[in-house]
């Protein structure tokens, strides 16, 4: 069996100053990418996705802790790594580009320094290389080399992103981590670098986490998709798997948030009520005080456990109970293999019959 | 001498404006029992001076737009960040004094000039409901002193009654038990809450008109479409006119009756919501309804999207159709005058030389 590119094995991360008043955000998460793979995550604010990104990517920092579990990258636990090592394999090997580009930026060194600065810091010495690599990357994300001698206040927000994005891929990294890197931009300009990711994966072949709340975008892009509720996976699926047929009640109420483009109007309802608070979570699942179809003295009592629910597919949910499905369907550790197949091959239609 | 003849170039200008349009507002909507539409904006511009004198540049924010809301109607203006939809509504609402054009409220011209009185009279049938719940609330007052405050100022109901209209209010936006709500600060409440509380504040002035400015685009997804149905229902109850001005497609096509897609300051097209987003007619709007996610039209076939190029400079816009410049059918004729509107379906027009 190859090993994944990024394996976090019940990962548990909280938030606090010491050992006992920590608040777990992100409760005992399992999540897989392949070589290549597009992973989308989605869920609302608070949820932990991004807590959950930080921590894989090894870029937690206190009062952040992680409490258990392993994040393997490429077979190497990452936990156990010194912080020199760590440092070293970001950019290198990890990248992530964050949701405010301003904040990543220095506002008060140009473009060209920061590249500078970013290559130095992995043995690039020489000014000239370091050059000749942001034009390359410029060229890449569609950007006018001048823009090198720009200040980032000077560019527009999708611009600026796509300077990080040339930044972060400068050293061809093999896992991207992508935090809501389009939800400040127009929808114009989140559709061209949205785009332009996708042109320069199938190019370079990194593996992609892809954090957003907008679902409708990550079912497109994505080649699987885990959806997170409280700290805990809730749902994964396929992405056509996920669209077509959603399962957990959270994910099909997450879906029913966005309105469709262009269909016969019709009121839909959404989600109701608010994630509960994670320092007071009830017993049972987490869901269970929102959820349209509880089950009384079940779902507030026992936590649902993880099932395997078809094809690739696992659900947290007692509608999705052993009894319905008995054993579970498959191995989905195998299953998550389909996204390993080059995607030039076929592309769509090789997913759509793999899923069909 | 010279003034005299610039104010009658000027004057005879806008005589030609108000004619030119007058053939397109019968075509325009159907206008129900003779009521005069809420609110009807003919030719209205809007431009800004900025650098110094000498360097002074003219932005130009907003180009001879019509646009005419019905009484309870949900009318979307959709476009992109610059595109002048926020102008739109601001100068609508009176924040900012348009250039040129006339608005018509209630069938009475709005004056270019207004006494304190009359801004007033005008501000309380048009309320704003703004994008950013986190600064749109006075953080000093409780959420009960800033919803009171527009009961006071258009002097909705005798002061013995504010209390119960406050509490009827929060019960309205489902703030609910109101007590519970009423002495808090902003600071206090989650976003979704505050943005309610801006929904409360409007509707104290009982409005005939509400303009919402991306009401939603800085709630997470679990709370956007509780305010969507929120104002949807609200707008039914009260059969108010709603503006919702905002840059996603899918939230439009959501709440809308009509959209208007604005580019670059321009209205490009006009419709009935479902016309408008089944069969775009305008190339930008097509790029718009393009770039929107939609899984559905995903899985079939595998879509390149192609945009080209960047919105305009608004200080110094191209000749003609201004989206010209990046519009893969352009033709020759696009960059010599801005098209004519013409008429593409029941009530859907398109500014664009390709109908």
């Amino acid at each position: 069996m190859l090993v994944p590119l990024l394996e976090v094995r019940d990962l548990r991360v909280g938030y606090g100053w010491d050992e006992v008043n920590v608040t777990e955000i992100v409760r005992g998460v399992n999540l897989r990418v392949g070589a290549g793979e597009v992973v989308g995550l989605a869920g609302e604010s608070g949820c932990g996705k991004s807590t959950l990104a930080f921590a894989a990517a090894g870029l937690l920092e206190a009062p952040g802790r992680i409490m258990s579990g392993e994040v393997l990258y490429e077979g190497t636990n990452l936990m156990g790594l010194s912080r020199d090592k760590l440092r070293a394999l970001h950019l290198a090997e990890i990248s992530m580009v964050f949701q405010a580009s301003m904040n990543v930026l220095n506002p008060v060194a140009r473009i060209r320094q920061q590249f500078r600065d970013a290559m130095r810091a992995h043995g690039i010495n020489s000014a000239d290389e370091s050059l000749a690599r942001a034009r390359e990357m410029f060229e890449r994300v569609q950007l006018p080399a001048r823009f090198l001698d720009a200040y980032p206040h000077q560019l527009s927000g999708g611009m600026r992103q796509r300077a990080v994005i040339a930044m972060a891929l400068a050293l061809r990294p093999k896992l991207l981590f992508l935090d809501e890197p389009t939800t400040a931009l127009d929808v114009v300009v989140q559709r061209s670098i949205v785009q332009m990711l996708s042109d320069l994966r199938e190019d370079f072949g990194f593996g992609v986490v892809f954090i957003t709340h907008d679902l409708s975008l990550l079912v497109e892009i994505a080649d699987r998709v885990l959806i997170m509720y409280a700290g805990k996976i809730v749902e994964e699926a396929p992405a056509r798997g996920l669209y077509e047929s959603p399962q957990h009640p959270y994910t099909r109420a997450l879906m029913s948030a966005f309105p469709p483009v262009g269909a016969v109007r019709t009121r839909l309802e959404g989600l109701s009520g608010q994630p509960p608070d994670l320092r007071q979570l009830p017993a049972g699942c987490a869901f269970a005080a929102r959820c349209p179809k509880v089950i009384a003295g079940t779902c507030d009592a026992i936590a649902p456990p993880e099932v395997s629910s078809g094809e690739g597919r696992r659900v947290a949910c007692h509608l999705y109970g052993h009894a319905a499905f008995g054993a579970p369907q498959g191995d989905r550790l195998e299953r998550s293999g389909d996204g390993l197949e080059p995607p030039a091959e076929g592309g769509l239609e090789g997913k759509v019959s793999a899923g069909g | 001498m010279a003034w005299n003849l610039l104010l009658r170039a000027v004057w005879r200008e806008r005589c030609r404006r108000v004619v030119s349009t007058q053939p397109g507002a019968s075509a325009r909507h159907i206008v129900e029992g003779g009521a005069p539409p809420v609110l009807e904006v003919s030719g209205l511009t809007k431009t800004y001076t900025i650098g110094r004198f000498g360097k002074a540049q003219v932005v130009r924010a907003l180009t001879d737009v019509d646009l005419t809301i019905q009484k309870g109607e949900v009318l979307g203006l959709v476009g992109e960040s610059g595109s002048g939809k926020t102008t739109f509504a601001r100068t609508v609402a009176l924040l900012e004094r348009p250039t040129a054009g006339h608005i018509r409220l209630l069938g009475q011209a709005v004056p270019p000039r207004l006494t304190q009185k009359r801004l007033r009279e005008h501000r309380s049938h048009v309320q704003m409901i703004f994008q950013d719940p986190y600064t749109s609330l006075d953080p000093l007052h409780t959420v009960r002193y800033s919803v009171s405050r527009p009961l006071r100022t258009f002097k909705v109901v005798p002061k013995n009654a504010e209390g119960a209209t406050v509490d009827k209010l929060f019960t309205q936006v489902g703030l609910v038990p109101p007590q519970d709500f009423l002495r808090r600060y902003p600071y206090q409440l989650s976003g979704g809450q505050r943005q309610r509380v801006g929904v409360a504040r409007a509707l104290a002035a009982r409005p005939e008109l509400l303009l919402a400015d991306e009401p939603t685009s800085m709630l997470d997804v679990s709370i956007r479409l509780s305010i969507m149905n929120l104002l949807l229902d609200l707008q039914k109850a009260e059969s108010l006119s709603l503006l919702f001005v905002t840059h996603d497609l899918a939230g439009a096509s959501y709440m809308s009756d009509r959209v208007a897609i604005m580019y670059a300051g321009h209205l490009v097209e006009l419709g009935p919501s479902e016309s408008v987003m089944g069969g775009p007619r305008h190339p930008y709007t097509q790029l718009l309804r393009g770039a929107a996610p939609d899984p559905a039209s995903h899985f079939g076939a595998s879509k390149r999207f192609e945009a080209r190029g960047d919105p305009p400079d608004l200080t110094s816009l191209p000749s003609g159709c201004p989206f010209a410049p990046r519009c893969p059918s352009a033709r020759r004729e696009c960059s010599d005058s801005l098209p004519e509107w013409r008429q593409v379906g029941p009530g859907h027009r398109v500014r664009c030389v390709l109908y």
